[in-house]
């Protein structure tokens, strides 16, 4: 979708029409002996944008459609995807599926399946969002205007970069346990990157803000406030020096801090984990896992957040979920296999990149509940540590360890900010950390971000207050 | 009116050639390429001895790239191959195109039409799911009973891949390979009593699943998880490190930047043009980038613009060689493309696969023999802690601690440095170059780096 968003609205929309469609195949399977049929449809409109310097350098639209076919049976389940929406192609994909679980689509239809009912449309009142959005020359200006801010605020810039993402879903969800559901997803992400170089010093640093449902973003986008405290930190950083390495207290700032729950510990609270048997957690709903300060929330429901849905990627609304309660363990995020291997409830936590990828519990909008503390309080508290104020990305292990890397970090010595550090990696182990998080200061915020795991590449939103963690291993020099 | 789709499961590249030809005309293109491809995957997972998951899947896709009256360039992907899926593609890259970047303009590779080198990549029958399975299954249940500590094995997987795909660009350049690939996982979790849980892994490729070292993934996979077990904390401070080929090959990839004029043009690079023939390793210090290697399983014969893959050295007696290209960053420079480009409208540059080797430095080096060394076995996170632009890495990693000839697992560690220290700090090799899937290197063992422990 470019100037005139059109391109993918030339063609046949996923709606009640796809309903005969839909039931001739959810029957077939059931008929097969499938326990439960799943058709997930997407079509796709995106666009990327790149500005280096004062030129538009990239401008990379992508259409896309497909359909994803899954079979359960008892808890195994075949999945197959495939870019082919005619009859033929469905069927054929709908025939591996079965053939996965030794299951055979029979020449007559004759199932319990009693059709589906009348379309749950989330996506109703989403049908101008893509026509709302900026025209790519509206973005191509507005990120240009983002890099010439870069040059006005920062020094020694030797790369100044802005890019803009636009990614448009529509999907179409049914099952054999009467889901119908459509919706309309649009995100939008923009973020700069600047590198500075002056001598032998260097720092590379970016930002990055991210909404959904929200056509108007890029346009109330604030370029200059980014700008200048983008080149604020970089200019600090340029001269930073490495971290000690060791083990320290450190303060993680609100915001993308947040990633240290969604690594340390979210990842651990997803069924996927519990089926794998690779979360330490599995036995210990009802128990004491982290510090009484913490209380941990994972929702779908936060206006205009990167993770927020009106429905999951298996047609069920999103929930806001209590993960952990004043310390205590009160549940797990769950999808549709999850519930059926774990036990454990969907919590409309199904989530996937596309339909290439079978649904897996993932997390949306995670974050630590705010504290009774002021940010200043918990710099008081600290003789000697680190202050982490942004972070970058970070992974998790089979075993629950965890890292993340620190991309702008200061030393606090005797409650107060002194000197700027780089380089810093924080590793430890989720059941470790956890009971660390022992002060929650009451400036709680969010960050857009990625998750890559078992289901693709997925929008999420980190947060968290300011909080302290008493001591984690700083990976330096 | 029908929507004729092409079949998905193969390419027909003249009846594409003839569709984009009507379709170019049709909207005033004066020129264009295209990339296109489709895959069928199979792929089964296992969970103590019952199927977990079982997929499949048939992609396509195309990305057309068009030039417009200027002489500016706009690009679309998609994966709808209809014949209104084609035409909304091409009808959305001309639109682009009106963005594209006047100071580089892209062309069509002069080397699109030369003649590429053999590939030995057999066509192998798929295996079909069932047969992946029991044979998974099987990989599951060995593994498991080789150590009792050894007690799921969570991340696993068979899978099996026909492809295709195509280049084809409106100066009549024609290229087309199909290809088949299996690979096979297997990372254990071990655990035992009272102590924290271990895991590690291996992985094997092959052209077709009835060729995949299954046994040699069990063996790797086991033996690096039980060699976990027993483990220790490991003290701060610096020490001389041993880099597996998989560790030292993930490394060096982190940091292609260093060789890539894609990067050094954006100025993101520690390369720069005068960096060319200066040092930039100890003097006996080989690296090539060679996609042709009889070991790269799934070898591409040519690159996103239709150049034929080649061997190249980056790195030759410690001096920097050469640098990856596309058609333009070859155009800047002045040299011929190399084949590492994709399909752009600013084009990427990528390596493919790299041959690491040396010709010198301290002999008789011995990892199971050394007395205060950290054996490096693989690294973590990559994606976060590598700073390429700067030239920095704090990394966590899993290894050993050799002392007295004695390996003890390391508990929680990262090491850190700086690419281009480390590549000045590199002592010697050990053993002969073991090829893995992203290359060809030896043991590389490097003094000074700064380890991070949990004590």
């Amino acid at each position: 979708m470019l100037s005139s968003p059109s391109a993918v609205l030339a063609v046949e929309p996923f709606d009640q029409l796809w309903q005969v469609r839909l039931e001739s195949l959810l029957a077939a399977g059931r008929a097969a002996g499938a326990d439960l049929v799943e058709v997930f449809l997407e079509r796709t409109d995106a666009v990327g944008v790149l500005a280096e310097q004062d030129r538009i350098t990239s401008v990379s639209p992508g259409l896309g459609r497909g359909a994803g076919l899954r079979v359960f049976l008892g808890e195994r389940d075949g999945f197959v995807s495939t870019n082919d929406l005619s009859d033929p192609g469905l069927l054929t994909a709908l025939d591996q599926a079965l053939g996965m679980l030794g299951l055979e689509r029979s020449a007559q239809v004759h199932s319990d399946f009693e059709g589906l009912p009348a379309l749950r449309d989330f996506g109703r009142l989403k049908a101008d969002w893509l026509g709302r959005c900026p025209a790519l020359g509206e973005a191509t200006d507005r990120l240009l205007e983002g890099t010439a801010q870069l040059g006005r605020h920062g020094r020694h810039l030797q790369v100044r970069r802005g890019s803009y993402s636009r990614d448009w879903q529509e999907v179409l969800v049914a099952a054999s346990d009467g889901t119908f559901a459509r919706d309309i997803r649009l995100h939008q992400s923009v973020g700069l990157n600047v590198l500075a170089a002056d001598g032998e010093h260097r720092a590379s640093l970016g930002r990055r803000y991210g909404t959904s449902g929200r056509p108007d973003d890029l346009r109330e986008w604030d370029a200059e406030a980014a700008a200048r405290d983008l080149c604020a930190s970089t200019g600090t950083m340029l001269y930073a020096d490495y971290v000690e390495a060791g083990q320290w207290p450190v303060v993680l700032a609100n915001r993308f801090g947040g990633v240290i729950f969604h690594e340390a510990c979210g990842h651990l609270l997803e069924t996927t984990q519990v089926e794998r048997g690779t979360t330490p957690f599995a036995e210990q709903v009802g128990e004491v896992i982290a510090h009484p300060a913490v209380t941990a929330i994972d929702e779908g429901l936060s206006d205009g957040a990167f993770g927020s849905l009106s429905m999951d990627d298996e047609g069920m609304e999103p929930q806001r979920t209590v993960l952990i309660e004043n310390g205590v363990l009160q549940r797990f995020l769950s999808d549709r296999a999850g519930e059926r291997r774990t036990g454990h409830a969907r919590t409309g936590s199904g989530r996937r990149q596309s339909h290439a990828f079978a649904a897996a519990s993932r997390m949306r909008n995670t974050y630590i509940a705010a504290g009774p503390h002021t940010p200043e309080q918990l710099m008081a508290s600290v003789d000697r540590g680190l202050y982490c104020k942004t972070m970058g990305g970070g992974s998790v292990g089979p075993t629950g360890q965890f890292n993340f890397s620190v991309e702008e970090g200061y030393l606090i010595e005797n409650g107060q900010l002194t000197k700027p550090v780089k380089g810093a990696t924080l590793i430890g182990e989720a059941k470790d950390v956890m009971p660390r998080i022992s002060m929650c200061a009451n400036d709680l915020e969010l960050a857009a971000g990625y998750c890559g795991s078992v289901s693709g590449s997925i929008y999420v939103t980190v947060g968290q207050p300011h909080i302290k963690v008493d001591s984690i291993t700083v990976g330096g020099r | 009116m029908a929507d004729h789709s092409l079949d998905t499961s193969r390419i027909d590249a003249s009846r594409l050639r003839g569709r984009l030809e009507d379709l170019a005309h049709g909207l005033a293109i004066p020129q264009w390429d295209l990339g296109a491809a489709c895959s069928t995957d199979t792929s089964v997972q296992v969970d103590r001895g019952e199927a977990k998951q079982l997929k499949g899947a048939q992609r396509s896709s195309i990305t057309v790239r068009v030039w417009n009256g200027d002489g500016l360039v706009g690009i679309t992907s998609t994966s709808d191959l209809s014949d209104g899926g084609l035409a909304r593609a091409l009808a959305s890259a001309k639109e682009a195109s009106a963005f594209g970047n006047p100071d580089d303009k892209p062309a069509f590779s002069p080397l699109s039409t030369a003649p590429l080198a053999p590939l030995e990549q057999p066509l192998c029958p798929p295996q079909g799911i069932l047969t992946l399975l029991g044979t998974l299954k099987e990989a599951e249940r060995e593994l498991l009973g080789r150590h009792a500590a050894i007690t799921t094995v969570p991340y696993n997987g068979l899978a099996e891949r026909s492809s295709e795909r195509i280049y084809l660009n409106s100066a009549g350049a024609s290229r087309h390979q199909k290809l088949t690939t299996a690979s096979v996982y297997l990372y254990a979790r071990a655990e035992e009593t009272g102590r924290k849980p271990r895991s590690s892994g291996a992985v094997r490729l092959a052209y077709g699943a009835d060729s995949l070292d299954v046994a040699g993934c069990i063996d790797e996979a086991a033996e690096r998880t039980i060699r976990h077990l027993d483990y220790a904390p490991i003290e701060t401070g610096y020490y001389t490190c041993c880099f597996s080929p998989e560790a030292f090959l993930d490394l060096i990839g982190a940091f292609s930047s260093l060789f890539n004029a894609r990067a050094v043009l954006d100025g993101v690079s520690l390369s720069t043009r005068e960096s060319l023939g200066q040092p930039l390793a100890v003097p006996f210090f080989q690296l090539h980038d060679n996609g042709l290697h009889p070991g790269n399983v799934g070898a591409s014969a040519f690159d996103g613009e239709g150049t034929p893959t080649r061997r190249l050295a980056l790195v030759e007696n410690g001096l920097l060689a050469n640098f990856l290209h596309s058609e333009a960053t070859a155009r800047a420079f002045g040299v011929a493309p190399t084949g590492h480009a994709g399909l752009g409208a600013k084009v990427s540059v990528g390596p493919d696969w790299f041959e690491v080797s040396g010709t010198g430095g301290q002999a008789d080096l011995d990892r199971h023999s050394a007395d205060g060394i950290v054996w490096i076995d693989s690294l973590s996170a990559l994606h976060a802690g590598v700073k390429a632009s700067q030239g920095s890495f704090s990394l966590p990693f899993d290894g050993w601690l050799v002392k007295g000839g004695e390996a003890r697992s390391i508990e929680a560690a990262t090491v850190a440095g700086d690419i281009r220290s480390l590549l000045n700090g590199i002592i010697g090799f050990e053993g002969a170059a073991k090829i893995t899937p992203d290359g060809l290197s030896p043991y590389v063992w490097v003094e000074g780096l700064s380890i991070t422990g949990d004590s």
